[in-house]
């Protein structure tokens, strides 16, 4: 098939996706897309993502069009540059098909706080889709494309993943340059990846993957290689962290979790509990790091240089600022400026983002402790709490929605690799599992995903 | 009562560096606004910093020129304001993690000799844009070719007394920076800034009285008058028993005077978090040392080499190391032959005044050394030389003996007899009042024959050789 065949059933099935109500794109042309497989098409060499469609969340840029971060602030903004990600996808073959919708900078658990409104999850329109990713997540479970950029800064690939019935990969901090996402927890956020399957994730994370001189927060080490298929666990070394098995979990999800240990079992992995004690201080601990960061990232968008400006009625400085992002961003963005502001101000410095430090150091060492040579080789947990919530549910309550990421969370504040998988279903929604791995052991981490995955296929509880 | 002031200083210096501190546009001055811009400087969603190699190296071995220790491990962090030239809403600097701490700077005080101003650190930073409030009537104009450009900012202990003193540390920390060769220090273009803190406190108060700080100066003599305004306005305050209050204030060049800009409830709170876009900056010890091996000899070390080398005075080696072009064409001319203490006349004389003209010096060692043996053989008199050295043929880099370039003017120095006695001829013939009145014992008359000949040879008469032979004749026909 040519790619400019590929990219028309992918304009189609768009098209389709938009006029189901799904909300899960922002901007898409056949312009863009006929220009992307004639790209493609004219290449002398195919490249190891020939042809593959790729759905790209819209706070990563392009220039081809507009980055708008599901803001009201950045309405219209299109970027001088392209992502080092996306550039190196493209290189290899891959063409964007669509900028996704995502909750406002991608702050969110259930893509509802986009300011273009929200993503409807495909398998149950009145059910969130997760979040941030939202649109990306939505868009692989609704067969539009094979795979998508997200980004994760606390969970925001894995979560929606979980809840569409799709893998979600979120790399090692320092794995895939950051050079064209849109910060919004600096020290957390990583371009992550959705698949159908682990094979399309591991494909597209792997060409992602790779120092880029451009982000000083990259790792010097080679793209990641991915392993071989694995035909057994036999020797595999498997920890259930115990706070993450609550004696409250979902029955669902734990039907599904049984179900995974089971198959590890089977394929001769052996499973074992560990503990993370402070693993309980995630959320909250995210809840100072990531809007300390965002606010400072987020100071840019002022209406002087690009975007959105409105003058305010003054005519000052002050009054632009004021009504240029009173107005611009949605009420979580704000909410999450002002936490971020006021945990770093004088006098309260120490008591939140300086002690959020420490604790984020202590979590991390606890993952440290039970993986590596003297303990287990993976961690599996579920990915949420519960399957897929109805729209509306959370969004009066932002701890609750806040606690949709409790499983999610410390893994991101760790810095490690981890991945979400579809283990079943629960009255028709999806159930995901959490595999943890140490830093830089993703291939190993795809690999056991990727015989779990065929392992658990075909049952009838998966698909 | 008397007074104790106390000032300490913050100096930001320019880093000399291509490009700028996170990105690779141009640190160009001058250029049209907004041409040196870049999504990193522009604070572009998705952009993200990369630290400066360079700038790294340069403020490392500003800090080492200062004495300072270099921190193995040191932090960026993010200092959060809105202001529109301030791209990103936050400045990339260091906080409680600097490059460098710990350094001082020794110098002379005009009230109290030798002494050191201690330095508490030196970290580099990001600059910001420009705000230009003149160029559209009634709005601003923001110009991002400086947003980005590496800095060190050098903060002084409150170790100066004295506005005047705090002119000699300026003087003094600009000298070691362009020795160092980190920093041009144009104050014209903005690559040398001060900001002064200064208070009062009765003399023999350990405590600190409450502090002002003045901005907006733009020369260092602008500096000591801003201070002198700064420091009677707050003695005038406390001596009427009214209390200062701490702030932040402009000075005014035209009146001389400071005026308030903000108060201390006004001021911000920058909210300076570690960056984590940038990884901590780790610098080996060995990296360290080489920086501090790569620094030139420094102008204190220069100046005492030179007394000790060269025999020359304390006044002399200053003036000399004031700036190393000086120092190593001293050095240069000396090498090439000439006397060291006639080459540092040279030095500080006309060729000084030629390198102000010119910015450098327009003749070539070799030939300044030649010219001053020439002197120093009677070739050529003092006057004449002068007139050799201002030659555009001695200037002239093809030019290969200074003697030649004399003869072409004609400057060399006649001191044959002969040809001596023949202008002697002369003068006497032409002022026989005068000879009669020396031949009276008026002989302090002498002086004005040398003249005479001198003149008469258009300078190029040996003044020395001149005089045996006036005298000569003066007393001959006197016999």
């Amino acid at each position: 098939m040519t790619a400019a065949a590929i990219a028309r059933e992918v304009g189609a099935q768009l098209a389709k996706a938009d006029s189901a109500g799904l909300n899960a794109t922002l901007h898409w042309s056949t312009e863009c897309l006929e220009a992307e497989a004639r790209r493609v098409d004219g290449m002398n060499t195919p490249g190891a993502l020939h042809a593959l469609p790729i759905a790209v969340k819209d706070n990563i840029v392009t220039i081809e069009e507009p980055t708008t971060c599901g803001s009201r602030i950045l309405e219209g903004y299109l970027s001088p540059y392209t992502a080092t990600a996306v550039r190196r996808l493209r290189a290899a073959g891959a063409m964007v098909a669509c900028k996704a919708n995502l909750d406002e900078f991608a702050m969110g658990s259930s893509t509802e706080h986009s300011a273009y409104g929200r993503v409807k999850n495909p398998l149950a329109h009145d059910r969130v889709p997760g979040g941030s990713s939202g649109g990306s997540a939505a868009l692989v479970a609704a067969d539009v494309v094979p795979a998508a950029l997200g980004s994760e800064t606390g969970g925001s690939v894995r979560q929606p993943a979980s809840f569409c019935g799709v893998v979600g990969v979120k790399p090692t901090y320092g794995r895939v340059s950051r050079y064209g996402l849109v910060a919004f927890g600096s020290s957390l956020d990583c371009i992550s990846v959705f698949g159908k399957t682990v094979d399309e994730a591991t494909r597209v994370l792997a060409v992602m993957s790779g120092p880029d001189p451009l982000d000083a927060t990259t790792v010097d080490r080679p793209p990641m290689k991915p392993a071989p298929a694995m035909a057994s666990l036999q020797g595999l070394k498997v920890g259930l962290p115990r706070e993450y098995f609550p004696t409250d979990l979902h029955p669902g999800v734990r039907a599904g979790l049984d179900r995974t240990v089971a198959v590890l079992r089977d394929l001769g992995a052996t499973v074992s509990e560990v503990s993370l004690p402070h693993s309980k201080y995630a959320v909250p601990t995210y809840y100072i790091i990531a809007p300390a960061e965002a606010a400072a990232n987020l100071a840019r968008y002022d209406g002087v240089r690009y975007g959105v400006r409105k003058v305010g009625p003054e005519g000052n400085i002050g009054a632009l600022y004021r009504a240029t992002r009173g107005s611009g961003f949605g009420a979580e963005v704000r909410r999450r400026i002002l936490i971020g502001t006021y945990v770093l101000s004088a006098g309260y410095y120490d008591a939140y983002y300086r002690k959020a430090q420490t604790v984020r150091a202590l979590i991390a060492q606890d993952f440290q402790r039970v993986l590596g040579s003297n303990g287990v080789d993976l961690l599996l947990t579920p990915t949420t709490p519960t399957p897929a919530f109805k729209a509306g549910e959370k969004t009066e309550d932002p701890v609750q929605m806040y606690l949709a990421d409790i499983f999610v969370c410390a893994i991101s504040l760790a810095g490690l690799p981890a991945l979400s998988l579809p283990v079943g279903r629960d009255q028709g929604l999806p159930i995901g599992a959490q595999l943890i791995a140490a830093a830089f052991d993703e291939p190993r981490l795809l690999a056991v995903a990727g015989l779990l995955e065929r392992s658990l296929h075909g049952t009838e509880e998966v698909r | 009562m008397s007074w104790e002031t106390v000032i300490g200083l913050e100096v930001h210096v320019q880093l000399l560096t291509r490009s700028k501190m996170f990105c690779g546009c141009s640190t160009a001055f001058g250029d049209p606004p907004n041409t040196n811009v870049c999504p990193v400087c522009l604070g572009l969603p998705g952009a993200l910093p990369v630290p400066n190699a360079r700038a790294i190296r340069l403020a490392t071995r500003a800090a080492l020129a200062l004495g300072c220790t270099v921190n193995g491990r040191s932090v960026f962090a993010r200092k959060n304001y809105f202001y529109p030239d301030l791209p990103k809403g936050y400045q990339i600097s260091q906080f409680d993690q600097p490059l460098a701490i710990h350094g001082g700077l020794e110098f002379e005080s005009p009230e109290r000799g030798r002494m050191r101003c201690g330095i508490t650190r030196l970290h580099v930073e990001e600059d910001a844009g420009k705000s230009l409030h003149d160029r559209f009537p009634g709005k601003t104009a923001v110009d991002l070719n400086r947003a980005g450009v590496p800095l060190a900012e050098i903060v002084s202990e409150p170790d100066l007394r004295s506005p005047a003193e705090a002119r000699v540390y300026l003087t003094t920390l600009k000298q070691i920076l362009m020795y160092a060769e980190v920093s041009d220090c144009s104050m014209e273009q903005g690559s040398l800034r001060v900001d002064a803190n200064i208070s009062i406190r009765k003399a023999g108060d350990s405590t600190l009285g409450t502090k002002s700080e003045v901005k907006n100066l733009n020369s260092f003599a602008n500096v000591e008058r801003a201070l002198t305004a700064e420091r009677d306005r707050q003695i005038g305050l406390v001596e009427s028993g009214q209390r200062i209050t701490q702030s932040t204030l402009l000075f005014n060049a035209g009146t001389g005077q400071v005026r308030l800009l903000r108060s201390k409830e006004e001021s911000h709170d920058y909210r300076y978090f570690p960056d984590p876009d940038l990884p901590p900056l780790v610098l080996s010890k060995e990296w360290i040392e080489e920086q501090g091996a790569a620094l030139p000899e420094l102008p204190d070390a220069k100046r005492e080499r030179l007394v000790m080398a060269y025999g020359l005075s304390l006044e002399h080696a200053r003036v000399i190391a004031a700036d190393r072009a000086f120092a190593n064409y001293f050095e240069a001319v000396v090498a090439a032959g000439a006397e060291s203490q006639a080459a540092a006349n040279w030095v500080m004389g006309d060729a000084l005044a030629g390198y102000n003209a010119i910015g450098r010096f327009a003749v070539a060692p070799a030939r300044l050394a030649e010219l001053t043996q020439l002197v120093a053989k009677n070739k050529v008199s003092q006057q004449a030389a002068k007139r050799v050295f201002a030659s555009d043929e001695l200037a002239d880099p093809s030019t290969a003996s200074t003697l030649a370039v004399a003869e072409k003017l004609g400057l060399t120095q006649v001191s044959d007899t002969g040809a001596l006695g023949g202008w002697v001829d002369e003068v006497l013939t032409a002022f026989p009042k005068e000879v009669e009145r020396y031949r009276a014992g008026e002989t302090k008359l002498i002086a004005f024959f040398v003249g005479q000949v001198m003149k008469r040879s258009q300078g190029k008469a040996d003044p020395k050789g001149v005089q045996p032979v006036l005298a000569e004749k003066l007393n001959a026909v006197k016999k």
